[in-house]
């Protein structure tokens, strides 16, 4: 890396189901200004601007531009950077890169959603292929559902152990996230008694629709020690777009992305030992049965090792490896921010400013994006600028 | 900057329905170029898709191009922009030292939906969508507005059209090639006063690819690289009624951060070819004066004298122009790949002489609301 | 006059729009297409360099990078690999309106295919599904090339 490039500042809305007292880019304009203020900086320190969200939940085109009122792009550099689901883990590389490229120091990186302005699931099904796959493509959910069932028949994986990632992220949102969309504390049971909405997924195992704004700024190094004590400095990124045809990815019971990303951000990173040298994980876990079969691709555990994994209690708050202490995906699902949020609660986490949500001496998180034809992206932080 | 280097570009013939199918046309562009390069897939070590959901009915349009494009063999990402937007991404993967080789592809099939719904969506929801705005009509408001302002009268414009639609004979990728005149023009469908038929770029479906790598790969691999001078870019004021849509102010602060970085202080001398986003007739007057090559109000002159011809001191769009072929989101990419061209001196027909310094331009939004500008050297 | 957002009541606005598309099937799916209407045959692409055959075909060797020109026809029988039913509706975009629940996904690998396709299953109570059963393709009486409703179907084939 020739140049390193650090969080300076996070700010993210309080994330509902509908939020009617604001538009879009009001949305925008306040997790925009949290960021500054956490990074004690105006606009006119901001030198470009990257957004992204997924068109048809709000059906506008040309976001980057719509936007200009909401983050305060007017007359200044902006791109539009948008991947499904893992937009915003992009849309977090693609400010990364802005500052790491040497041409922008302070780059002010925003993605949001309405989903409550669209049906959430017509306009995901209609990534599938119209011709061979979109008919019987559940939007998100019916190919997770599918995925898991791939996972239980290979390994010996329950729908117990699903329930297990949903009482763990439901309940840190409850307990440590003010800003989380659902916030209730929830026992295995609860999980269990919950309708099923596509076999084997229960209401209680998916992720909601929420409405919400991230609002992260990346800067180059000289910059960002001026700007903060503490930067979250990047140490390792990674993204994989690997299928286009839905069908190839639900008959592995894995995650190929996931694993060949994670890869890629821990060998850019130094990270050897995954379980021994992280501290903290937010994941991007959009389904609980997600929680369960896709541990093994992060290197937390062995090939099937999931289930072991949870029941074990490690990622719990308190445990070895705590993940989503933010509550995760699970618990506010903005989705064009969802990705970013785990950036930027990531980046909370090494910068010491995480509050009710801190895990105590965090210093290396890893954070994923999700999204599209099981696509992944992975990033590694850090509130030391090398592991060495 | 460090420099970087474009080391292989190819085009899809420019047609009104291409029965190729996106992942097709990706491949087709995808393949072209890395023979253009001499390379193979695994050489490149990450992937930049240009795709948009509305113009590709669907959501994650990048999903279709993806095996096509071998971008699930390297790192990615998709920009959501004009072409010009993509190069730029790429070339900032680059410039961060943790990639040696970038492709960027870049297509639509405008074909496949219907524009004045899609650009409508382009439009404010709740002040703007229902008046029925859409890219002709918001077009149209800008040119009364310059031309008011200015003075630039119809005829001015209606000679760009003249002067992209008869270059377009000499670029084989073209999609409207023709020999028209400024009365042809003048008599064309008024499709929204005072934009004409002839005003206006065609419907077309295309892809572009280019390659881009750092120096001393691009050095190594290639025999003439095309450097990358200079890069800008700007956004304007959304809502039309928040900007004064006879000027480019955005576009000047783009060009300008193009042209220092590229060290340029006169663009009229010192640059010898440019490929500028004209969607319509009067666009390509307007960015003539954002891009400083006159002063604001004096495009139509510069026009009337001949300086932009083939021929002329500075020919601006040789390739015809998006007036002559019009893959919305690739169109700025094509402009860079048209450029390449002409620098390494194989534009064929279409060739200005002993080019060595050319400007490529994109734009983004309704009535040019964004810019991205780049400046390219032998 | 009242200030502040206490004196305002929030208002949404409807915003539906009609967005038709004709998306082009490509070379590869139109030959898919047709050879499903005229022949009630199921079509793939083989591979010229690693031999692996694609079902829906595509133009190019997801592993070797490719192009692919072998058309070769696959069984109508295949396994399931995975499966979920969809118990909540959702609007059709294909049609504009609610999906009929529930229905059931099925992810199957045809034999001869390298690749996997995604259809419906008749059967919709999940207790009676399990990953690995042995599915048959049921073909529409009335076949017109139109998305892939020409296989109306798949069915569990049941031990004899």
């Amino acid at each position: 890396m020739k140049r390193r490039v650090g969080i300076v500042g996070v700010g993210q809305t309080h994330h509902r189901s509908k939020n009617t007292d604001c538009n879009g880019q009001e949305l925008i304009s306040i997790a925009v200004k949290m960021a500054l203020e956490n990074a004690e900086l105006t606009m006119a320190d901001i030198d470009a601007i990257v957004i992204g969200n997924m068109d048809h939940f709000e059906s506008i085109n040309y976001v980057d531009m719509w936007s200009v009122d909401g983050s305060g792009g007017y007359m200044k550099p902006i791109m539009k950077v948008t991947t499904g689901g893992t937009t915003g883990s992009a849309i977090g590389h693609a400010g990364f890169y802005h500052a790491a490229s040497g041409l922008f120091d302070t780059v002010l990186v925003i993605g949001w959603e309405q989903n409550s302005e669209s049906d959430t699931t017509a306009a995901i099904s209609t990534c599938f292929d119209p011709i061979t796959e979109r008919e019987y493509s559940a939007g998100a959910i019916g190919p997770l559902a599918a995925h898991y069932i791939a996972y239980m028949s290979k390994y010996a994986a329950t729908e117990e152990d699903a329930a297990l990632v949903s009482v763990r992220d439901h309940n840190n949102a409850a307990l440590y996230n003010p800003y989380a969309h659902l916030r209730q504390t929830i026992a295995v049971e609860d999980v269990m008694r919950s309708a099923y909405i596509s076999y084997p997924i229960k209401l209680l195992d998916m992720c909601p629709r929420t409405d919400g704004a991230c609002a992260v700024i990346f800067a180059s190094e000289k910059k960002a020690r001026k700007i903060t004590e503490r930067p979250a400095w990047i140490l390792g990124v990674g993204d994989c777009h690997i299928l286009v045809h839905l069908a190839d990815g639900i008959g592995l019971a894995n995650l190929p992305s996931l694993e060949i990303a994670a890869r890629e951000a821990y060998e850019m990173a130094g990270i050897t030992d995954p379980f021994n040298q992280i501290d903290v994980a937010e994941l991007y876990i959009p389904a609980s049965t997600a929680g369960v079969s896709w541990m093994e691709a992060l290197g937390l555990c062995e090939e099937g090792g999931g289930p072991r994994l949870i029941r074990s209690g490690v990622t719990n708050m308190g445990g070895k490896l705590p993940i989503n202490p933010s509550g995760g995906v699970l618990a506010t699902n903005p989705i064009g921010a969802t990705g970013l949020l785990r950036i930027g609660e990531a980046a909370l986490q090494v910068m010491g400013k995480a509050e009710k949500k801190q895990v105590e001496g965090a210093k290396v998180a890893v954070a994923t994006g999700f999204g599209g034809c099981f696509w992944s992206d992975v990033t590694v932080l850090s509130s030391l600028p090398g592991l060495d | 900057m460090e420099k970087v280097g474009i080391i292989g570009v190819a085009q899809t013939k420019y047609q009104r329905y291409n029965p190729a199918s996106h992942a097709e046309s990706a491949y087709e562009v995808t393949s072209k170029s890395l023979e253009d390069a001499g390379l193979t897939i695994d050489d490149i070590d990450n992937t930049i898709t240009v795709c948009n959901d509305f113009w590709d009915g669907r959501t994650i349009s990048s999903m279709t191009i993806t095996e096509a494009t071998g971008s699930h063999k390297s790192p990615t990402t998709n920009v959501e922009g004009d072409g010009t937007y993509g190069a730029l991404m790429g070339l900032m993967r680059l410039l961060s030292g943790l990639h040696e080789i970038t492709l960027v592809v870049a297509q639509s099939k405008i074909s496949e939906g219907i524009p004045s719904v899609i650009t409508n969506a382009i439009f404010d929801p709740i002040y703007e969508r229902m008046l029925g705005l859409d890219a002709i009509n918001s077009a149209a408001l800008q040119m009364r507005s310059y031309m008011s302002k200015y003075g630039v009268t119809e005829e001015q414009c209606a000679k760009v059209s003249v002067k992209n639609h008869k270059n377009a004979k000499a670029n084989p990728y073209a999609h409207l090639a023709m020999d028209i005149t400024v009365e042809d023009v003048l008599k064309s469908r008024v499709l929204a006063d005072p934009i004409k038929l002839l005003d206006t770029s065609p419907i077309s479906d295309g892809a572009c690819a280019i390659i881009m790598a750092r120096e001393r790969t691009a050095k190594r691999k290639h025999g003439k690289p095309i450097w990358i001078k200079g890069v800008g870019h700007c956004a304007d004021a959304y809502h039309l009624g928040d900007r004064d849509l006879a000027e480019v102010d955005a576009l000047a602060s783009a060009a300008k951060r193009a042209y220092k970085m590229a060290g340029i202080r006169s663009p009229l001398k010192q640059v010898h070819v440019a490929e500028v986003y004209d969607a319509f007739s009067y666009m390509e007057l307007m960015w003539m004066e954002g891009l400083g090559l006159c002063g604001r109000g004096k495009a139509g002159a510069m026009v009337d004298s001949g300086l932009t011809e083939m021929g002329g001191a500075l020919p601006i769009n040789p390739s015809g122009g998006v007036l002559s072929a019009h893959a919305v989101q690739v169109a700025g990419l094509a402009r860079i790949a048209e450029t390449v061209l002409q620098l390494r001196g194989e534009a064929g027909d279409r060739q200005v002489d002993g080019a060595s310094t050319a400007l490529a331009h994109g734009i983004e939004g309704a009535c040019g609301q964004g810019h991205c500008v780049f400046i390219l050297g032998k | 006059m009242e200030q502040g957002k206490e004196a305002i009541k929030p208002l949404s606005v409807k915003y539906i729009a009609d967005m038709p598309y004709k998306y082009h099937a490509g070379y590869y799916y139109s030959r898919f297409l047709r050879e499903l209407r005229d022949n009630k045959r199921i079509v793939g692409v083989k591979c010229p360099k690693c031999g692996k055959v694609y079902v829906p075909p595509r133009i190019v060797c997801r592993d070797c990078f490719v192009k692919m020109e072998d058309f070769v026809p696959v069984s109508d029988k295949g396994t399931l690999l995975a499966f979920t039913v969809t118990n909540f509706s959702y609007v059709d975009t294909t049609i504009g309106e609610p999906k009929k629940i529930p229905f059931t996904a099925a992810f199957i690998k045809l034999d001869g295919a390298d690749s996997n396709i995604v259809h419906r299953l008749e059967e919709t109570d999940e207790k009676k599904i399990k990953a690995g059963m042995r599915l048959q393709a049921v073909f529409s009486d009335n076949r017109t090339g139109d998305y892939f409703h020409d296989i109306d179907h798949f069915r569990i084939i049941k031990d004899m």
